[in-house]
């Protein structure tokens, strides 16, 4: 019963097995089903933290929780980079109606058409304003915190989600790309030992943090760990205990049940070491899962954990193929007050100026309403770069709708690639050409103040 | 044309779904059920299981079940060995004989074939491949049946499924007490009725079937927002899970589900809706990225499915579905280079009738029985079968359950659903709790509700989060049975008869040699536990207790 996305060989690229490659079998075969990737989890006990760690040396979790508190001390003020991704393709033209345009009119709309009497003025621009619900897109703009791409993507734009996004995920629109943008930044500047620098919130490794020489980490807010039989106590529970971590010592050269058994090695091993949970963070984040990620990834960073570069899925539904004048406002409402909610308490922790945060979809939408009241799969969309440093403002322009490419949809003014060549070599001082494939032959832009 | 309020219709279905940590067992209820639970299982427990006599039927070979093989080193129990805590359990019926003479399609060419023997072991591995494991003794009457016998029986089962075994029921959250299960009533009961056909249907495989299909198609009701369009749609594999996917893709094409899940419905000739057109080459039978299609090719394909039309009205939702010729468009497309006058069906066709097909079709299909990719002559081979056969999916499905690879092969993780119905199958238990449903989703799989339109992910079932969900599970399955310091039990039991008991009251799931030896090791030290209130027979019976969690919750126990 697997997915199809797992049968190709695209399909195992963009699981990205951090520091694997693909498996050695014939191209384009699954993994043996069921047996997970190669990962480990560890427990960091100061921060309370249940990590799963991809890739790296093979090493013993007290090493980890050294290198962690050995890079703790060493990169206290280190830039950060955070990566939003708002799965699914947002509309930018409803993000952004280009009210002054002659083609933005109900006909092209019918059901979706923004009257510009109710839009938010956007700063710097009367070709387009904010959609009603953007209040808080809006509010980071004109503090400046906020600098928008209004056109992004790549030439000859890929309308599948999984293919488009693993695209931006790897930073080359290379199907066969096996580490992340962010991963090859880290095997340059990262180290063995600490996991935490590439920090996924989620159950599992984004595949833009995937990396081929040094461990990275992904956790979601560690919950209750025992194990429990009815009825059973005291040191009975104690003898459980011992038998179930007994099991976790076996091994099997067998590829399905030896994955099951190293897994049930981490679970004993996480039950052992697992402490304290996660505590609340600051208040003002929206209810929905991109508000509680940031949450924890704003209190990471404030604890002191040796993050490097980390990467949230809004698991937003954007994807809005039909009745999207119903979900879209939502949406964007929560996403941008997560967003905002984030950039506030990373203000108020004080350590705002070494955080830059970058937010972007896989594709923006077609210009053209279908008849379902919503938008199909288009090609330009928008991004964002967000933090106290940034200089604001809109980068790149807005092509208009009067020249659409053969598929009816937006051209891209800013390619994804010079931005990221543009946030590495300006935020983290990094060699852009080694790291983005054909980076020369991409424009700049001046991200910082 | 009245368009449904989509924010309006996913509030509804998300507002009680999957906030994994959220959908707990109500456990004060569940405690007091157990209790009442474990008094009446003590009671009936010194029942000897030997004066209900196994009937056999007549022109079958009267099968025994033969001792422990697989664990030398353990004593090996009689068969009518009382097990305390479990109420003697009817054996079930032997399966249906199979088709008489037994089937004769010739073997397909080229496919490999299993000639090894065919004995419990191998059953067993059968059984959960093509089901959800073995009913408590039901392996060694498959065993009987021979290879190809044992696989007609599941497969070519026929006529209308009997549901056998205890009815399920769950605590009733308004007025305390129990209830009957009310699928699309209650929001956990959809997943209860489906998983109780998992455990009590005498047709495993059509239900196998219909979850794979689920897996395949991806249609989540948290999208759908309405029970009974998924009802419909799981009905649909079931009934035609086992024909032809050309067939299967034209009435998924049509499903009410799906027409509502890739906005199928109102995709009309001035406006096509590309979202189907998308999903059905990119995942549902040619797959991405190599070359099968264009952007192009799903614009076009979009237009041939214009036409599909349904009635709307609150509050029961959707009611009706239909093809209205007026939106369809009747122009000439492009598809895959042949221009023609497509409408939704020829879209299904061409799609299934690519050359690049057969290749995605057996290759999926494989993967939902095997751990590792076939090798490549054997993938040729199926995807000739597949052909030659008509898109048929039944004699691919055989050969592949008939392959060397699932006997000689590695095993394959149970999916969570399949690991939880297996449990009570071999206990032949029912469902007694509404905690089978949040707990299968926390380890993973929530019927009705794929994480996105590719379904599951296979090959991420176990992480240390699933791994603690599935113990959980087994503990849901241990609770109603599990003994405690006051349960009747023998007060002499050696370590190795503690664990060849606890293996029994799971009808001897096959562990390793390697895990059997830890338990013995941990029953030794359970009988040093320092505990001065318990008599031995208590100490025994909790020591039977953990070691029956144990068993079953091993890395052993999630595959087979």
């Amino acid at each position: 019963m697997s997915g199809c996305n797992e049968n190709v060989r695209a399909g195992q690229v963009r699981r990205a097995v951090a520091g694997e490659g693909l498996p050695a079998i014939e191209p384009g075969m699954p993994l043996p089903a069921g047996t997970g990737m190669t990962r480990r989890s560890l427990l960091l006990g100061g921060a309370g933290l249940a990590l799963t760690v991809f890739g790296g040396r093979m090493l013993a979790p007290e090493a980890f929780a050294e290198g962690v508190a050995a890079a703790s001390a060493s990169s206290a003020d280190a830039p950060v980079i955070v990566s939003v991704f708002l799965s699914g393709g947002v509309d930018g033209i409803a993000l952004l109606p280009p009210v002054t345009d002659p083609r933005y009119t109900p006909s092209l709309r019918p059901t979706l058409w923004v009257d510009p009497a109710g839009t938010l003025a956007l700063r710097g621009s009367t070709a387009m304003r904010w959609h009603p619900s953007a209040t808080a897109f809006k509010d980071l703009h004109d503090r400046g915190r906020l600098t928008l791409f209004p056109a992004i993507g790549y030439t000859n734009a890929n309308g599948s989600h999984f293919t488009s996004r693993h695209f931006y995920e790897v930073g080359a629109t290379d199907p066969d790309g096996v580490t992340g943008w962010l991963g090859r930044w880290l095997d340059v500047v990262g180290e063995d030992h600490n996991p935490v620098q590439g920090f996924t919130v989620g159950q599992t490794l984004s595949p833009s943090m995937a990396t081929a020489r040094v461990a990275v980490a992904a956790a979601e807010s560690p919950q209750q760990y025992d194990f429990t039989t009815p009825g059973v106590y005291g040191g009975w529970h104690q003898e459980l205990l011992r038998g179930y971590e007994r099991l976790g010592t076996l091994t099997s050269s067998d590829p399905v049940l030896g994955a099951a058994r190293a897994m049930h090695r981490d679970a004993a091993d996480l039950r052992r070491s697992l402490s304290a949970p996660l505590g609340s963070g600051a208040d003002g984040y929206p209810g929905n899962r991109l508000g509680s990620r940031l949450r924890d990834m704003a209190r990471l960073l404030g604890v002191g954990l040796p993050i490097r570069a980390a990467a949230v899925d809004a698991h937003a539904d954007f994807d809005t193929h039909a009745g999207q004048g119903d979900t879209f406002p939502e949406q964007i409402d929560e996403c941008g007050r997560a967003l905002a909610a984030f950039q506030a308490d990373l203000e108020a922790r004080g350590i705002a100026d070494r955080v830059l945060t970058v937010i972007w979809s896989e594709f923006g939408r077609r210009p053209d309403e279908n008849g379902s009241g919503g938008t199909d799969h288009g090609a330009g969309g928008v991004a964002f770069v967000m933090g106290t440093r940034v200089r604001g403002g809109i980068e790149g322009e807005f092509p208009g709708l009067q020249s659409l490419d053969g598929e009816g949809n937006l051209l891209p003014t800013t390619d994804f690639r010079a931005l990221y060549a543009s946030i590495l070599e300006q935020w983290v001082d990094a060699d852009a050409e080694a790291l983005i494939p054909g980076a020369a032959g991409f424009a700049r832009y001046a991200l910082l103040r | 044309m009245p368009r449904p309020s989509r924010s309006a219709k996913k509030r509804k279905a998300r507002k009680p779904v999957c906030r994994k940590t959220t959908v707990k067992p109500k456990r004060a209820s569940n405690k007091r059920a157990a209790k009442k639970q474990r008094a009446a299982a003590r009671c009936r427990a010194p029942v000897k299981r030997a004066a209900r006599r196994r009937t056999t039927p007549k022109k079958r070979p009267v099968v025994r079940r033969p001792p422990s093989t697989t664990h030398p080193s353990l004593p090996s129990l009689p068969a009518d060995t009382p097990v305390p805590g479990l109420p003697p359990v009817d054996t079930p019926p032997p399966p249906p004989p199979p088709p008489d003479p037994p089937p004769s399609d010739p073997p397909p060419a080229g496919v490999h074939r299993y000639n090894g023997p065919f004995g419990i072991e191998q059953a067993t591995r059968l059984l959960w491949r093509a089901g959800f494991g073995p009913r408590r003794g039901e392996a060694a009457h498959y065993a009987a049946l021979g290879l190809d016998g044992a696989v007609a029986a599941l497969t070519r089962a026929s006529g209308a499924a009997q549901l056998i075994g205890p009815e399920p029921y769950a605590q009733n959250p308004d007025g305390g007490g129990y209830e009957p299960i009310q699928p699309g009533v209650r929001f956990e009961h959809d997943h209860l009725h489906w998983m109780d056909r998992m455990v009590r249907s005498t047709q495993p495989f059509v239900e196998r079937m219909a979850l794979l299909w689920h897996d395949w198609f991806g249609v989540s009701d948290d999208n759908v927002g309405q029970y009974t369009l998924l009802a419909r749609h799981i009905d649909l594999f079931r009934a035609h899970g086992r024909g032809s996917f050309r067939d299967l893709a034209r009435l998924v094409m049509q499903d009410g589900a799906m027409l509502v899940r890739l906005d199928g419905v109102f995709s009309q000739r001035h406006r096509p809706n590309e979202n189907f057109a998308r999903e059905l080459m990119e995942l549902f039978t040619l797959g991405p990225d190599r070359g099968a299609y264009t952007e192009r090719d799903i614009r076009e394909a979009a237009r041939g499915l214009t036409g599909w039309s349904g009635d709307f009205h609150q509050p029961n939702g959707w009611a009706h579905f239909y093809f209205d010729a007026q939106w369809h468009d009747t122009t000439t497309k492009r598809i895959f280079g042949v221009v023609d006058d497509y409408d939704p069906d020829d879209v299904v066709d061409a799609c299934v009738t690519h050359q690049l097909h057969p290749s995605f079709f057996v290759l999926k299909l494989w993967s939902a029985f095997v751990a590792t990719p076939p090798p490549a002559d054997q993938r040729v081979a199926l995807e000739r079968l597949y052909i030659e056969r008509g898109h048929a999916v039944l004699p691919v499905v055989e050969a592949i359950l008939k392959h060397p690879a699932v006997y000689e092969g590695p095993p394959l993780v149970k999916s969570p659903v399949v690991y939880a119905a297996g449990l009570l199958r071999a206990l032949g238990s029912g469902i007694q709790t509404i905690g089978w449903t949040g707990i299968t989703a926390n380890a993973g799989q929530r019927l009705h509700y794929p994480p996105n339109i590719s379904g599951w992910r296979e090959d991420r079932w176990l992480d240390t989060s699933t791994l603690h969900a599935r113990w959980e599970l087994a503990g849901l399955a241990l609770d109603p049975h599990a003994l405690d310091g006051s349960s009747p039990y023998p007060a002499q039991e050696t370590p190795a008869e503690a664990v060849a008991m606890a293996l029994r009251f799971w009808d001897d799931p096959p562990l390793r040699g390697d895990t059997v030896e830890i338990l013995v090791e941990t029953a030794g030290r359970l009988a040093q536990v320092a505990d001065g209130n318990l008599p031995p027979q208590g100490r025994n019976a909790l020591r039977q207790t953990i070691l029956r969690h144990l068993v079953i919750a091993s890395p052993d126990g999630q595959v087979c």
